[in-house]
């Protein structure tokens, strides 16, 4: 096997064998597809549309309906912008903590040193789902006392599991072999996590950090329990003085708020999936 | 015992080349210890590398020594849970060995950062580990980008691996890993190990999961890269007759890889240590060596030949003259066209149109044996005609001078391997003596004697 003559054949053979199999290796590969694909139109538009039409009979129908004052004191005067923009808050800020908690948390789950806690944490995350959100955050008022951090605490207790199982699932599917790779080209345990292990992790994280947030959108509303504000006042009042268009009014905004978030999520999904992860 | 091997920077003194050309003929194949250039190969050295799980009494790798010239390729095979994989992990530690040193190039890594370590050491593995979420050039900028390299000399880089192992960078570039073939994903797998210019590239069964076709491509590709590379190249297969194709030397090991045999392809082949590297090689060693030989290295006799511009008189004349009762028309190209006989004019009516048979099949003199065997045996007159670059004629192979060659071969093998073996149980006799030796050997060659 002297070496020159290992050169002068492969210098040699392409001509004889290469050209059908480079044909059949090039096969499978479309060429790359510009930045078309990712959102359609369906997409953008369905939502919207849908929850602009049901905003606008329920307009029709409160704006037709004779409202008495005790009606009128809980729609009108602000109260309604008010009542959304608090929910929003609530949703808002109970998913940065529940994101700020659960992603280092379901990170350090998979680690090597954490790895075999991880059973026990996600089992204390379950019971924080598994109780029903109305009766946690009854016990919080008893422990922490009325207010909206309250109700805040509540939301995350029960959506941080959720995004912990995500995270710490979408983390252990990686191929261990990519890991491996990782380390043995050089990269630091560091980096392996935060440009390989992460990025492939992201459509499962993100998964269920768009569950959490759709859950906490439903769980806001059981805020009002615990002092908190939000669309579940409207809810409530609508109830106990059976004022049908309140009532109405609240929930719609709920939906419509749940729709449009999850909307948004699903958005932000499409945009930050990794490319070379998208299903062709 | 690194100081051998130091002939290429220092050693040779005024000599430089010299004492590389020397080094490579410590191993049997010339051309594996000659590169000098920048970036080529590093020696390793492997002392006592022994791994214990915890948990089982029995070492999953167990006292290895080895020592792996730079700019050779060895190639680790033996079966399944021997230990080759977690030998190979070893050196770039990422499996921490239990006790044992290693050495690459003067440098003892065995307690070095092995984040630091492994950024000089290519790494390759099976179903090529590429990265999904990023594209090809991404991947294989990784390493370059790790080490500080600028910008746009890691974009110069990342063209030229690409084109290195055979993939158009414009096409390329900016193709995720699941736009490609396996062999393709498997090529920039390489590329990526490649890409910072390390000295050693390890690689772990990388040809495993590609079909027989793209992997035996893949091994000429390895062997083409290698042949301008010079890298130190350790490679895992289970696969004896990848472990032939690719290796310089290779070691058979047997469970907790303990080395069976280490030894150049030929010496396993011609004579294997014991019974377990026989059952290993597996039947056909004869045919499996020829493998290793090109038929520019046996004799291709001469054949009368005519060309087709040629009359017809003369050809009738040379027909009737020739040693041989036959002749091979050449084409305008000098390229070989038909065989023809004696009787074939007769019969064709003096038309040379028709006469003759055409030559169905031609080997290039850098075709290994086998391929010659194969034209042989399909040919109905025995002889397979050899061609140069562009198809021209250049003389003939039969079966005889196959036989004939095969038989020096062999011959010439076994007295190799005996003197080898000679050799080490002198080494081994004398422990003390054994750096001594070495150094005189060394000198020896440097001094340009024969082995």
């Amino acid at each position: 096997m002297s070496s020159p003559a290992q050169e002068e054949r492969r210098a040699d053979e392409p001509d004889a064998k290469t050209p059908p199999l480079w044909e059949e290796e090039e096969e499978p590969t479309p060429p790359p597809t510009g930045p078309k694909r990712r959102i359609t139109w369906r997409k953008l538009v369905t939502v919207p549309a849908v929850v602009l039409i049901v905003l606008l009979l329920t307009w029709l129908y409160i704006s037709n309906v004779q409202l008495d004052s005790i009606a009128r004191n809980s729609l009108e005067g602000g109260n309604v912008p008010l009542r959304l923009r608090q929910h929003i808050e609530l949703t808002a800020i109970s998913t940065f903590w529940v994101l700020i908690i659960a992603l280092p948390l379901g990170t350090a789950l998979t680690r090597r040193g954490l790895r075999k806690a991880a059973p026990v944490v996600t089992a204390i995350a379950n019971v924080g789902q598994a109780a029903p959100a109305i009766g946690l955050l009854a016990l919080l008022v008893i422990w922490l006392g009325i207010g909206q951090s309250t109700a805040i605490t509540g939301m995350v207790l029960y959506a941080i599991l959720p995004v912990l199982a995500n995270t710490v699932a979408g983390l252990r599917a990686i191929d261990p072999n990519l890991v491996e790779a990782s380390k043995g080209i050089g990269m630091s345990a560091r980096a392996t996590l935060a440009r390989v292990e992460l990025p492939l992790a992201v459509p499962l994280i993100l998964a269920g950090v768009r569950t959490a947030l759709v859950l906490n959108v439903g769980t806001a509303t059981l805020a009002t329990f615990g002092g908190g504000g939000g669309l579940g006042d409207l809810i409530t009042s609508g109830i106990q003085t059976q004022r049908m268009p309140v009532l109405v009014v609240g929930s719609v905004l709920t939906v419509c708020l749940a729709l449009i978030v999850d909307w948004l999520a699903s958005l932000v999904e499409v945009m930050l999936t990794p490319r070379g992860l998208e299903e062709k | 015992m690194s100081e051998t091997y130091d002939s290429e920077t220092g050693g040779a003194g005024s000599h430089p080349e010299d004492g590389a050309r020397a080094e490579g003929g410590l191993g049997t194949h010339a051309g594996s210890g000659s590169g000098s250039g920048s970036g080529s190969g590093a020696g390793i050295l492997l002392e006592g590398l022994t791994k214990r799980y915890p948990g089982s009494r029995e070492p999953a790798v167990d006292n290895v020594h080895m020592e792996i010239k730079p700019g050779e390729t060895v190639i680790l095979v033996g079966p399944s849970g021997c230990g080759k994989s977690t030998t190979l992990k070893m050196i770039n530690r990422l499996i921490e060995p239990s006790s044992g040193r290693i050495r690459i190039g003067d440098e003892d890594v065995t307690d070095i950062d092995p984040v630091k370590l492994r950024r000089k050491v290519g790494y390759a593995i099976q179903s090529s580990g590429l990265f999904p979420h990023m594209t090809v050039a991404e991947n294989i900028a990784l390493v370059p980008k790790m080490v500080g390299w600028s910008k746009s000399r890691v974009k110069d880089r990342v063209e030229e691996m690409l084109d290195l192992v055979g993939l158009d960078p414009r096409e390329f570039h900016g193709r995720y890993p699941r736009q490609l073939s396996g062999g393709q994903q498997q090529r920039v797998g390489v590329a990526r190990a490649l890409a910072a210019d390390p000295p050693v590239l390890l690689m772990d069964e990388p040809f495993g999961a590609v079909d027989p076709i793209t992997r035996d491509h893949l091994q000429d590709e390895l062997i083409r890269l290698q042949h301008e590379l010079h890298k130190t190249i350790v490679f895992v297969t289970h696969d004896f007759d990848e472990a032939i194709k690719l290796g310089d030397r290779i070691a058979v090991l047997r469970e907790q890889s303990h080395i069976a045999q280490f030894d150049t392809p030929e010496a396993i082949l011609t004579n294997p240590a014991d019974d377990f590297v026989s059952g290993f090689v597996g039947a056909g060693a004869a045919l499996k060596r020829l493998n290793l030989t090109r038929v520019r290295e046996v004799e291709i006799a001469d054949f009368p030949t005519v060309t087709v511009e040629d009359p017809l008189q003369s050809i009738f004349n040379k027909l009737r003259s020739g040693p041989h009762n036959e002749l091979l028309m050449l084409d305008r190209r000098n390229r070989p066209y038909k065989w023809l006989r004696r009787g074939d004019l007769m019969r064709a009516k003096g038309s040379l149109a028709r006469a003759g048979q055409l030559v169905h099949d031609t080997v290039t003199r850098d075709a290994t044996l086998r391929d010659a065997l194969e034209a042989v045996l399909t040919d109905s007159g025995g002889r397979v005609a050899v061609t140069g670059r562009r198809g021209e004629y250049i003389g003939v192979v039969d079966m005889e001078t196959l036989m004939n060659s095969v038989h020096e071969m062999l011959e010439a093998d076994r007295l190799a391997a005996f003197e080898h073996q000679h050799e080490q149980a002198e080494l081994l006799t004398d422990p003390q003596d054994r750096r001594g030796e070495q150094d005189e050997r060394g000198q020896q060659l440097e001094d340009g004697a024969e082995v």
